[in-house]
């Protein structure tokens, strides 16, 4: 029953299957018996990622509604490596807390399971299908620890503003459908292109709305409010997950919708991005350097490297569009590493996510604070690790299509950010431990070695860049 | 060949990074000397290969790989010798190695997880200064210039146990972002002008473009930029702040990054772009301004300051100062001359003072020493050399480098500069010779009671409370002391004037690197110009000598005199002991309401955080479900929505109504 048409189908099949045997797994085992769901993960991700290499090039398509170009299939890769990540850090963080594999496992496959649709759609229905499949799962995990208050609170206000933003994306779908008559992206963009609609307002409308469903998926301001309450109320390994793995696949699709098939109005969409952009690198800097809770400040981070993002986005020439892809990965790696680094030092009572929690981590744990000072320098974009290559790329893409204006913001705003990076390494080696203070957790195992694999990833992509910016450069020719 | 030189020192800081903790002192200083001398051997391999080529092709270069490729835009990490930055590695890895050797010394009371900690981050700032010196292109140059400004910053606040030290790595750091963002932005400028940042290929680029006499356009902007970057690392108005709070880092690490190094990267930078800089004038005029106004306004502090470090700082502020008026000025050959000379003396009068620290464990305040010469003759005898030779005292090192910077801005026609550097050069003289004399002459005055730093400093060097008696630099110190004086001394002979009879070899060595595959400058000098570099050359040793003689009236025979003068001018004397409050100006303009708006102002009030705070009081509560509840009920999800539909309005209302 393989035949072409059902061959896009087939990376996100593996972790369908992945995802139902950890359910089946959990379901059918013994009350104290040990059992590695995570490894059915890791092979099911992995069949994932074999399978799109081995769609590398192929441009297959599937029903018309999910196309496995070479875009598609290297946010695929990057979600696939998003996925491992989480899964070695979580290993540990679920033995320790007690959290219920099975349940754990199963929604984080198919959380990816929506975020990998969500590259591949071609259908602003499918769209919506793969937000939702996403959108619920991620809302579980971020309550997953259901006798935290903290964590319900956390789950419930993302579900509430979640639910209303798609009520706007679905909304915006549905003017779509009625000026065009058709859901499909392809389809769209060429009727767009066709027929000269600019003084239809209600097609600016439609545009509107779906960008407000994009924005508030990748957190730009004042979409954005949501995020720093998630982030810091879920356990911080699904923070992680969230921060990239969502964001990945929110901006693959945000990319695909308006650089393909709204293509004709960017003179109408690039202003207002331009304008997210600025609002959300600014706010997303200035009020970061104000936090004192990690992950908080994290989650502000997070929100400033979307609009680096959307920078890309509005710059949109060949450049702007590999840096995009570039620029997801880098920051996935990274930021993963630096919520994984919490989350392994946390402990079942307290998570370590205070500042001052990180005081003198050097004499506790110098590998890990090694680790998470290069995880926070890439973060910040200094030379030589991958978040410098990726910044350097949106922003001269932003120069080379004449968005000064833009650039300058970014720059002042990254240099601003690497303010508070730098405070957490200052803490880490330049303050002392406070006595009275539990020691954080020692780290073991395959979380140590996700974080070592990220570290050289980060590292060695900072000093070879060019495979991996040559096969963004190559994935995005294809198709925009 | 060329990548070797930074790699060994990042390899003793692998080394020392990894496994220091477990090493003994004498294993971990060892490598990190040893690493820096090979660094040393490899950059003299180097420029002697470079010496053999013809001068105009005097370039050695060896590209890595392609580091990033977009479209047409190609950046390679490639590191390039040429006659420029052969002075650089040369300086670098030579101080750089000496420094090492006197840490190993001086840093003796450390625990030893402390001391690999300090020699881990001192290579490693090697590393990246190498990087930055070496570097063929800006971006590679910009690795080296973050990187040695992240070394500086470990640095300084090494003794973070006190608070002043972190705060001082603090706004080191601080102030010199202002600087980086410039200075990328002017990076940015460049690429999307000349589509290259290759120095190379930029200088060939710019080359036959019109010189911008009377406009400020691209190239004046691009330049502006950049040297708004030069500002914050090299300390000039207005970012020079943070160097001599830099002070309480360890004093090696003061002379070598905070004196011979890292705070000469701007000034080398604008050397390295010395054609992109001659076409924008008015860019050198502010260059020329802000250098020669920074030399003087330094200059004027560091006469009444009492810590001997900040007077060095202070003065390093000056030097670096008339650095930029040569710059400025067009006479590029001469600022590095000075660059030169400078690295050697201004490197040992901070190890010198070391020493005196390190004997008196830890007291820094000159009003408490005196009388030291008896008993510290290696370091007053090597201190002294080094005093003269800033002096600008014939024929010591910095009489050849200042004299140049001198006779070029005299020459070149800024005759109002010249005499504020002239002024400089007195006011040099002058309080140097106030720290020589209250140090090292007169009576024993360190019985007197401490203040109260220095048991912060005391405990953080982890040394005995109480010396009995002064001991002189132990043999490691010494030696470096010794080599250092040595070459404050003869530094200057590589540049010895054509009016003096010498061949100036330095600047016709330096030459082609200012003007890319030319050869040496013409070696004939007019007679007239001679016996005009003569006059001047007279009348700044005079300067020099009444700057030291008028320090030997007031601070040698009639000490009272400086009270009597400071009570006389006391608005003058308060002004500059508070550095021009400049300090407290930049905190009450600058810093309160930056952190005023950040905090109150987008924080907590556009962020809704005040709703977020009450919600977070509500953290002890037992029930977990009806604090959901109650959490919810605050009304935050509401603001949430609220926002966000805003947000709607605005974005429709935008598309409808435009």
């Amino acid at each position: 029953m393989f035949n072409s048409s059902f061959d896009a189908v087939v990376p996100m099949l593996c972790v369908v299957l992945a995802a139902l045997a950890s359910m089946g797994a959990e379901a059918f085992r013994a009350k104290d018996e040990e059992m590695p769901i995570g490894g059915l993960g890791i092979v099911g991700l992995a069949g994932a990622g074999i399978s799109s290499g081995l769609l590398w090039n192929r441009n297959a398509a599937s029903f018309g509604v999910l196309v496995a170009d070479n875009f598609a299939l290297f946010v695929t890769l990057t979600l696939v490596i998003v996925g491992i990540l989480t899964i070695m850090f979580s290993s540990q963080v679920l033995r320790r807390d007690q959290l219920p594999k099975g349940e754990y496992y199963a929604l984080l496959l198919f959380s990816l399971v929506g975020m990998i649709m969500m590259a591949m759609a071609n259908d602003l229905l499918i769209v919506f299908i793969a937000l939702e499949t996403l959108s619920l799962s991620v809302y579980v995990l971020t309550g997953i620890r259901r006798d935290d208050p903290k964590a319900t609170e956390a789950a419930f206000k993302y579900f509430l503003l979640g639910a209303f933003s798609s009520a706007f994306f679905l909304y915006g779908i549905a003017f779509t459908y009625g000026l065009t008559g058709t859901t499909r992206l392809d389809q769209v963009g060429a009727y767009l292109a066709a027929q000269s609609m600019s003084d239809n307002p209600l097609i600016l409308v439609a545009l509107g709305l779906l960008l407000v469903g994009f924005a508030f998926k990748i957190s730009a301001v004042p979409f954005h409010m949501w995020t720093p309450d998630a982030y810091e109320g879920a356990p911080a390994i699904v923070s992680g997950f969230m921060s990239t793995g969502v964001k990945a696949a929110a901006f693959a699709a945000f990319a695909r919708v308006f650089l393909s098939s709204f293509e004709p109005f960017s003179a109408d969409w690039a202003p207002i991005v331009w304008i997210l952009a600025a609002l959300t690198m600014i706010l997303g800097t200035v009020v970061g350097v104000a936090q004192s809770n990690l992950k908080r400040m994290l989650a502000y981070s997070s929100i400033a490297h979307g609009g680096y993002l959307l920078v890309g986005l509005v710059a949109a020439n060949q450049v702007g569009k590999a840096a995009i892809l570039f620029y997801l990965l880098a920051y996935a790696v990274t930021n993963l590493a630096a919520f994984g680094v919490i989350a392994l030092l946390s402990s079942r009572e307290k998570e370590t996510d205070e500042l001052r929690d990180f005081a003198g981590l050097w004499h506790t744990h110098p590998a890990l604070a090694a680790l998470m000072t290069v995880c926070l320098l890439s973060l910040g974009g200094l030379p030589p690790t991958v978040g410098f290559i990726g910044k350097w790329y949106i922003f001269s893409a932003a120069v080379s299509a004449g968005y000064y204006g833009l650039a300058v913001i970014g720059v002042l705003t990254s240099v601003i950010s690497v303010f508070f990076y730098l405070r957490v390494v200052v803490m880490m080696y330049m303050a002392d431990r406070d006595a009275s203070a539990p020691v954080p957790s020692q780290v073991t195992g395959l979380g140590m070695v996700a974080l070592a694999a990220s570290i050289v990833a980060i590292i060695y992509l900072g000093i070879l860049p060019t495979p991996v910016l040559d096969l963004a450069a190559e994935s995005i020719a294809t198709i925009f | 060949m060329l990548a070797l030189i930074p790699l060994f020192p990042l390899l003793g800081f692998l080394i020392n990074a990894l496994v220091g903790r477990r090493l003994p002192k004498t294993v971990s200083g060892s490598v990190a000397s040893a690493v820096m001398v090979a660094s040393f051997v490899v950059s003299a391999m180097s420029v002697w290969q470079l010496a053999a080529l013809p001068p105009a092709e005097r370039v050695l270069e060896q590209t890595l790989y392609t580091w990033i490729a977009s479209g047409d835009f190609q950046l390679d990490l490639t590191f390039r010798v040429d006659a420029l930055s052969a002075v650089m590695i040369l300086v670098v890895s030579g101080i750089g190695s000496l420094i090492h050797i006197y840490s190993t010394a001086y840093m003796h009371d450390e625990i030893d997880s402390e001391y690999a900690r300090y020699f881990s981050y001192l290579n490693l700032f090697a590393a990246f200064m190498l990087v930055l010196v070496l570097g063929a292109n800006f971006v590679v140059l910009f690795v080296g210039w973050e990187g040695v400004g992240l070394c500086s910053y470990l640095l300084i606040g090494f003794w973070f146990k006190k608070r002043s030290a972190s705060d001082a790595g603090k706004k080191a750091f601080v102030v010199n972002r202002i600087g980086d963002y410039a200075f990328i932005l002017g990076t940015l400028l460049i690429v999307t002008r000349f589509g290259t940042l290759d120095f190379l290929r930029l200088a060939e680029a710019v080359g036959p473009m019109a010189v911008e006499e009377g406009v400020f356009g691209v190239i004046s902007i691009a330049t502006l930029l950049l040297f708004i970057g030069a500002t914050g690392k090299s300390a000039q108005i207005p970012l020079y702040t943070w160097l001599p709070d830099a002070m309480e880092g360890p004093t090696p690490v003061s002379a070598l990054i905070h004196a011979a190094t890292m705070v000469t990267a701007g000034v080398y930078m604008i050397g390295r772009n010395a054609v992109l800089f001659s076409h924008a004038p008015e860019t050198m005029l502010i260059v020329a301004v802000i250098g020669a106004a920074t030399a003087l306004f330094a200059g004027t502090i560091g006469l009444v300051q009492n810590d001997i470090k900040r007077v060095l700082a202070y003065s390093t502020v000056s030097q670096l100062g008339l650095m930029f008026l040569a710059m400025g000025v067009g006479a590029f050959g001469a600022g590095i001359f000075h660059l030169y000379t400078h690295a050697f003396f201004k490197a040992l009068l901070f190890l010198g003072s070391g020493a005196v620290i390190h004997a008196l464990a830890g007291e820094q305040d000159i009003r408490n020493m005196g009388g030291l010469k008896r008993y510290l003759p290696v370091t007053y005898w090597t201190f002294l050399i080094g005093s003269l030779a800033i002096a600008g005292v014939p024929f010591l090192s910095g009489f050849f480098s200042k004299d140049e910077i001198l006779y070029e801005t005299f020459h070149e026609g800024h005759t109002i500069l010249w005499l504020v550097a002239a002024i400089t050069s007195l006011l040099t003289a002058t309080y140097m010779f106030r720290l020589v004399f209250l140090t090292f002459h007169g009576e024993r005055r360190h019985d007197a009671p401490a203040p109260a730093h220095q048991e912060d400093e005391e405990s953080a060097h982890g040394a005995p409370a109480h010396h009995d008696h002064l001991h002189d630099a132990p043999p490691a110190m010494a030696l470096v002391l010794i080599v250092l004086a040595v070459g404050s001394v003869l530094a200057g002979y590589v540049g010895v004037p054509h009016a003096l009879g010498g061949h100036n070899a330095l600047s016709s060595w330096l030459a082609p690197a200012f003007l890319p595959g030319t050869g040496p400058a013409d070696a004939v000098l007019p007679a007239e110009e001679a016996a005009l570099e003569l006059t001047l050359m007279g009348v700044s040793s005079l300067i020099a000598l009444a700057g030291i003689g008028l320090a030997a009236f007031i601070w040698l025979t009639r000490r009272e005199l400086a009270a009597r003068l400071a009570h006389a001018w006391s608005g003058v004397y308060t002004l500059l002991l508070n550095k021009y409050y400049v300090d407290e100006i930049y905190d009450a303009v600058i810093v309160r309401p930056t952190v005023r708006i950040s905090q109150d102002g987008l924080w907590r009030g556009f962020d809704v955080r005040v709703v977020d705070a009450v919600v977070n009081g509500f953290g002890s509560v037992v029930d977990a479900s009806a604090a959901v509840l109650r959490r919810l009920q605050t009304g935050s999800v509401r603001a949430y929505a609220g926002s966000l539909f805003i947000g709607v309005v605005m974005i429709l209302g935008y598309y409808l109504w435009r």
